[in-house]
């Protein structure tokens, strides 16, 4: 059983795949639950327009999007130089460029999952709240919020486990080096491009699918738990 | 505390023009669905902005359209029981209870808590949630959560529609509670005639939109041409009653007013308390002669002071039984077979279970104001 044992680099691959999956789920999360609440609840000009581009990630092919980034987020181009030089952020090449393109591509599925939830929720209950006194921000932070929590919670696992498996905008946009921007899809196919790699794909392989196991199993008890907690009238 | 509201809104095809003012501890908005009370009520909550008009709640203006006043529903301190109950699902009865509370100003919070819980009976339910209650537990509930808010004026949009009448039965003696033990002005939307006569002291009568008529309950639902249809059954008199003695051997009780002597189907209240009675215009029978050898219970002698025709095969005779005044509706056959005339005395029989239960007759604390 000793070709089961990760090597040093194939744990850093996977530490450095869950550091940039939590990172892209938490900060993601304020945006799309905003964007969710706006196309849910929100009539303008150009929501279709905004709808069309949080659903871009989902349609086009990730190399795509991998450039995209490149082209805005890189160390010349103008959004880049800018975060560079006023702040000193720095995305291409770097382990926080991997969790911008993975929270760019997981975006559409967790925006997806709130605004499904936040459809769903009774606003004559949020009318109820304002009539005892509850200002709009006070509902959405003692109402709609808890009532939403199953949906934002299928929206972070959702867009966690795509960002374990982000592998197309990620290597286009951060490249593939190892301790900095090699996650597990990365590695795995490094190790298939390598003669003699068969194990080490074999374990993150494994790896990968024990880390999809425990998130799904995670976030039906959640589910199940909130469920029982908030059942609708 | 007066409630005094102009304004018209325009929804879709259908326009409300309300305009009316009341200063009724209860004032009922009774109408048929789709009359607009609902609309009404909205309106006064702030759920909903008028196109025209003022709301003023003694001297807060809720909305002015002139002025570009609108108070937002969340700064107007209105307590609202909905039809259904709208309990927040996530939290307990008692942090339901205590949301609106956490809101209103401290030095406003006049509603203590335990007091309301006390008045509604809904101790036991403390510690469960809303989805494991009954309908009537859950609207006991929403009725403590909007009071306990300590809102300056209840609205309340058909809070027993939604029940059945052993339901009904279960909180109607509540909002009497609510109505006079509080100095809460309540608005109470109905489109029920038992409810109203038991709980307004005014009415207001919507139709299409349009106010047909407000006065007091006494006034109002003796006007059987301006109730609906399905409800011009339960047109009739309210009159003030006073109990005289129990029955107990026939479940009876004896009552006396400025009319003559009564005796109904057993009323819980204490010797010598006032109760308010319906008689609907329907059960009262009339005769020339003292009727002998039948089995109503109550018979009285009036004096015909109107006849009023309608369009139908009946009748409305309104007469004076002392102080009292009574309706009956005949036909006009009868009428005429009677040769019925303004200032003729008359006997009035009315079978005592015609008032059933509490459905028609009822403890009534305050008088009629």
């Amino acid at each position: 059983m000793e070709w089961l044992a990760l090597s040093p680099d194939e744990w850093n691959a996977v530490r450095l795949s869950l550091r940039v999956s939590f990172w892209a789920t938490i900060a993601s999360l304020p945006f799309g639950i905003w964007i969710a609440y706006v196309l849910a609840r929100r009539e303008f000009w150009g929501k279709s327009l905004l709808n069309g581009i949080v659903h871009l990630p989902l349609i086009l092919p990730p190399v795509v999007t991998g450039y995209l980034l490149l082209l805005t987020f890189g160390r010349r181009a103008p959004v880049g130089s800018f975060l560079d030089s006023a702040f000193g952020i720095v995305f291409s090449f770097r382990w926080t460029g991997a969790a911008l393109a993975c929270g760019i591509m997981a975006f559409p599925l967790m925006v997806r999952a709130i605004r499904l939830s936040i459809e769903a929720v009774d606003r004559k209950l949020e009318a109820a709240a304002g009539t005892l006194g509850a200002s709009p921000a006070w509902v959405f932070a003692t109402v709609t919020l808890p009532l939403i929590l199953p949906g934002i919670i299928a929206g972070m696992i959702l867009a966690f486990a795509k960002a374990m498996g982000e592998f197309g905008a990620t290597i286009t946009f951060v490249s593939n080096i190892p301790g900095e921007t090699q996650t597990l899809p990365s590695a795995i196919y490094t190790f298939t491009q390598v003669p003699g790699g068969e194990f080490g794909a074999l374990r993150l392989t494994l790896v990968s699918v024990s880390i999809a196991m425990v998130a799904l199993i995670a976030s039906e008890v959640m589910a199940r738990r909130l469920a029982k907690r908030i059942a609708v009238e | 505390m007066t409630i005094s509201v102009n304004l018209n809104k325009r929804l879709g095809s259908f326009a409300l023009n309300a305009s009316f003012a009341s200063s009724g501890r209860l004032t009922a908005l009774f109408g048929q669905s789709g009359s607009g009370k609902t609309s009404l009520v909205n309106l006064i909550a702030g759920l909903t902005k008028p196109d025209h008009g003022r709301i003023t709640v003694g001297d807060r203006v809720l909305v002015d359209t002139e002025k570009r006043i609108f108070r937002p529903a969340h700064k107007r301190r209105i307590g609202y029981v909905f039809q259904d109950a709208r309990l927040f699902p996530h939290l307990t009865v008692s942090h339901n209870l205590r949301y609106g509370r956490w809101f209103a100003p401290q030095g406003e919070r006049y509603a203590d808590m335990d007091s309301v819980v006390e008045l509604l009976g809904i101790g036991h339910l403390l510690g469960r949630r809303p989805d494991g209650l009954s309908g009537g537990e859950k609207q006991r509930v929403a009725i403590g959560r909007a009071l306990i808010a300590s809102p300056r004026l209840m609205l309340m949009d058909e809070p027993l529609a939604a029940l059945d009448d052993a339901r009904k039965a279960e909180i109607l003696p509540y909002i009497e509670r609510l109505r006079d033990e509080t100095k809460i002005p309540i608005i109470y939307v109905s489109h029920s005639v038992a409810e109203v006569a038991r709980l307004a002291n005014d009415v207001v009568i919507l139709s299409d939109g349009r106010v047909l008529s407000h006065g007091s309950a006494a006034d109002v639902l003796a006007r059987h041409d301006l109730l609906p249809a399905s409800e011009k059954g339960e047109a009739g008199a309210l009159i003030e009653l006073v109990v005289a003695e129990q029955e107990p051997a026939y479940g009876l009780t004896f009552l006396r007013s400025a009319g003559g002597e009564w005796r109904l189907p057993r009323i819980k209240a204490a010797t010598g308390s006032k109760v308010r009675v319906r008689v609907r215009a329907r059960d009262v029978m009339l005769a020339t002669e003292k009727p002998a050898g039948i089995s109503a219970l109550n018979v009285l002698e009036g004096v015909v002071t109107g006849i009023e025709t309608g369009e139908g095969p009946d009748v409305l005779v309104t007469l004076a039984c002392g102080d009292d005044r009574l309706f009956s509706r005949i036909t006009r056959r009868s009428l005429e077979a009677m040769a019925l005339r303004n200032g003729q005395h008359l006997y009035l029989v009315i079978k005592a279970v015609s008032f059933e239960g509490g459905a028609v007759a009822f403890r009534h604390a305050a008088a009629v104001d």
